[in-house]
């Protein structure tokens, strides 16, 4: 333990407080780690908690598949006053506002993560935009359009967002999210707004109505989706020709499943995903050791070789390699790869956490209607 | 202790004599009889103590804190108070002068040096942007900035971020400023305040809730008849039946009581769905075309199909005790005496199953209407229902205020409804089993 301690301190000039936490660390302790559960938490496991734990037998890691809920659950914890989580796996809106209400740590990024490998502080590493007051980024995903090639003649394959709002040339149901994030910023989009003004347009009440206007081209040949795995089971059955999903599971579903169909990266909406600490959780030194070294440059890229979800530091991305299981090349399918990052939407969580009540009830009210 | 009572009320009342009784150590009957009786209440209330106990705390006490919730409003108070000291007195028209504003940064600033976890600005920016959007990014964004503002504030804050110049803003702080708020219920029933802070209707663009309670009261009144029209038969020939078959008919339909609600809600998901069962055999027999499948699912048609499945067995069990009971030989009485099979059936059989049918009713009626899952998964978007909302406002919006306020309405709502039941038919008519 204290070895590993001093290799902390001589890999990334760690402040003195990993070392204090450390010189009674050895006692059995046990993390609950919160996130998303399924092919997610298993590439965390793989990444991220099995070599922690080999390098740290005291430590036991206790998954809890409660992201979908984390930010209820984090705000009930510190209601009641016993905080059980230790580590919470959610995205940076939700993050957001946690740390507005005060329930999770605000981070100081230089002085608690590891410095890229050539010394890189991490506030240079973190691809820009991604950390948030209380929020460590561990990758970029994105939503992206999945269509079934069968359904579609060949000489006319969909590929553009543009096409999802074509019904004439490329008939078929449509699954979307539930929600407004994405849509919305898809139809402004699809309509010929360029991706770096979507949100000063969708700010404005024109251009609400204007994203709703283009939304009710397609409507009757919508279904809905609420959980991340409908929609590639969607596609999957038949019940759509197009679906609106997350890449890693779309990659989960064709590159594994070996279900027939692909990815248009045109348009893609990017987003991260990352850690934030309860406070007053149970073991926040114990959380911090860890944390320090899971989202250190290498173990990003691996998890890259479990799941197709982007590193969230510029030092990973030439680390990326093959998958673990499949062996085939990683970088392709990462939503970062310049390939597929010719027209991408940075999602602007600013922006939804601002807007998000009000868009919610006009979507909400335009779905019902 | 009801039946405590009951046993010691005829005691007491033939005692006329004027002589006391006394037991053989010389104590007064009267006394040494209140002493049993005290045991056996005391003893009774302690049979029922861990269940008061639980209903209490896992029960009674969350509705109350729901309820609480849904008015309970301290997020102004706590993070602005010398701002709402400053603001007294002001019109609500024209902006408010410097004071207000010099009373708004020295609020600012006294949060700043609060312990983290205590800290009440957030909370506030949170509050508020319920009640005007952007309002949590206009108040993070000063409170990173506000220790650099200097005097005089109103320009310094102005600059910072727009809102501060709305007016409409002001009118909310005010509004907002007291402890308690009705404007959770406001929000509940599609509404909103306007400028002369009269409640008024929301846009129609942003109206759902009214709405949403509409098709939920529908959608239950729909599928308890559903229900009904299914059950009925079914549980008249289980009564019918020799006990035997009435036995393996009774597990057919409990069978699917004892079946996971997930896996049978995807059962209905894989039989219903477009490419699924139902549409291929369809297709295959010819009925419709390969491009007419139905769509049964992710629409109000499949919420109705998979709900009536599930609460069946609400309905035919109290529908089966009822008729369990009722005795043959009264319709062979009915058509000894002249009534034809449907007048007999009408007349006779039908009006002895009501106490049945309004408890089955009523069961199905509950449950149905705060149901959840089974929409979420079955419904799409047509068929969604309130609780729906709800579970989104605790879960995802993390708008516990509104979540409550309309929870707090649909509890009213099935109280108001059950009373109305009562009065009608009267609850000691409900035959449960």
């Amino acid at each position: 333990m204290k070895q590993r301690t001093l290799k902390l301190i001589g890999a990334g000039g760690a402040v003195s407080l990993l070392a204090l936490s450390a010189a009674h660390a050895d006692d059995p302790v046990s993390l609950t780690i919160v996130s998303w559960g399924g092919a997610y938490t298993q590439s965390q496991i793989r990444a991220y908690h099995e070599p922690w734990m080999e390098l740290n037998p005291h430590v036991t890691i206790i998954n809890d598949d409660g992201s979908a809920n984390a930010l209820a659950g984090l705000r009930a914890q510190a209601q009641a006053g016993n905080v059980t989580w230790d580590l919470v796996d959610m995205l940076p809106s939700d993050a957001q506002l946690a740390c507005d209400e005060g329930i999770i740590m605000p981070i100081d990024h230089d002085a608690v993560l590891a410095a890229a490998p050539d010394g890189t502080p991490p506030t240079e590493d973190f691809l820009p935009g991604s950390l948030g007051e209380c929020f460590i980024p561990q990758i970029v995903y994105s939503t992206v359009l999945a269509f079934r090639p069968d359904a579609f003649p060949d000489d006319n394959q969909p590929t553009s967002i543009a096409d999802l709002f074509d019904v004439e040339n490329f008939p078929g149901r449509r699954a979307l999210q539930d929600r407004p994030g994405t849509n919305l910023e898809w139809a402004l989009y699809a309509d010929g707004v360029d991706p770096d003004d979507i949100y000063d347009v969708l700010s404005t009440p024109e251009g609400v109505d204007r994203a709703f206007a283009k939304l009710d081209t397609i409507k009757d040949h919508i279904v809905f989706w609420t959980e991340g795995a409908q929609a590639p089971q969607l596609l999957a059955d038949g019940e759509v020709v197009m679906a609106t999903g997350y890449n890693g599971r779309m990659f989960d579903a064709i590159e594994v499943e070996g279900m027939a169909a692909d990815i248009i990266w045109d348009g893609q909406v990017v987003e991260w995903d990352g850690w934030v600490v309860p406070a007053d959780g149970p073991n926040i030194d114990a959380v911090m050791e860890y944390l320090y070294f899971a989202t250190d440059t290498q173990r990003l890229a691996d998890q890259a070789s479990f799941i197709s979800y982007g590193p969230a530091r510029a030092s990973s991305a030439e680390l990326v390699g093959e998958h673990a299981d499949l062996g085939i090349d990683m970088n392709e399918h990462m939503p970062t790869a310049p390939e597929n990052y010719f027209a991408p939407i940075v999602l602007d969580n600013d922006f939804w956490v601002d807007y998000g009540d009000e868009l919610r009830e006009r979507f909400a009210n335009w779905m019902l209607q | 202790m009801a039946q405590a009572d009951a046993g010691v009320a005829p005691l007491s009342m033939g005692r006329p004599r004027k002589e006391k009784l006394v037991t053989a150590d010389g104590m007064p009957l009267k006394r040494a009889l209140q002493r049993a009786e005290r045991r056996r209440k005391l003893a009774a209330f302690l049979l029922v103590a861990p269940l008061l106990a639980f209903l209490l705390t896992v029960f009674i006490f969350p509705i109350g804190q729901m309820m609480w919730r849904s008015v309970d409003n301290p997020q102004v108070v706590n993070a602005l108070p010398r701002t709402l000291e400053a603001l007294r007195g002001w019109d609500g028209q024209e902006l408010p002068e410097e004071p207000v504003f010099a009373a708004l940064h020295a609020d600012f600033m006294a949060d700043a040096d609060r312990p983290r976890r205590e800290q009440a600005i957030g909370p506030l920016g949170i509050r508020l942007n319920y009640e005007v959007s952007a309002a949590r990014g206009a108040i993070s964004r000063t409170a990173r900035n506000v220790a650099s503002f200097e005097a005089p504030y109103r320009e310094a804050f102005l600059d910072e971020h727009r809102l501060w110049g709305d007016p409409n803003l002001w009118r909310i702080i005010q509004r907002e400023g007291r402890p308690l708020t009705m404007s959770y219920y406001v929000a509940a029933l599609d509404r909103e305040f306007d400028e002369d802070g009269r409640i008024v209707q929301r846009d129609e663009n942003r109206r759902i809730y009214v709405n949403l309670f509409g098709r939920t009261l529908a959608l239950s009144v729909g599928i308890t008849l559903l229900c009904f029209l299914l059950g009925f038969p079914i549980a008249y020939w289980m009564s019918v039946l020799p006990m035997r078959y009435a036995n393996l008919l009774m597990i057919c339909v409990l069978l699917p009581f004892w079946t996971s609600l997930l896996v049978r809600t995807t059962a209905w998901i894989v039989l219903l769905q477009q490419q699924g069962v139902i549409n291929t055999l369809l297709v295959q027999l010819g009925i419709i075309a390969d491009e007419n499948r139905l769509s049964m699912i992710y629409n109000m048609t499949g919420t109705i199909i998979a709900m009536t499945h599930i609460l069946l067995p609400f309905m035919v069990l109290p529908l089966y005790s009822v008729m369990r009971t009722i005795p043959p030989s009264y319709m062979r009485a009915a058509k000894s005496l002249g009534a034809t099979p449907f007048t007999a059936f009408r007349r006779v059989y039908f009006p002895q199953t009501l106490p049945g049918i309004g408890a089955g009713a009523v069961l199905v009626f509950i449950i149905s209407i705060g149901y959840y899952i089974t929409p979420a998964l079955v419904g799409g978007q047509s068929g969604r229902m309130i609780s729906n909302e709800i579970a989104r406002h605790m879960q995802q919006s993390l708008n516990w205020g509104l979540a409550a306020a309309l929870g707090t309405m649909l509890l009213v709502g099935v109280l108001i409804l059950y009373w109305a039941y009562n009065r009608l038919v009267g609850a000691d008519s409900l035959k449960f089993n």
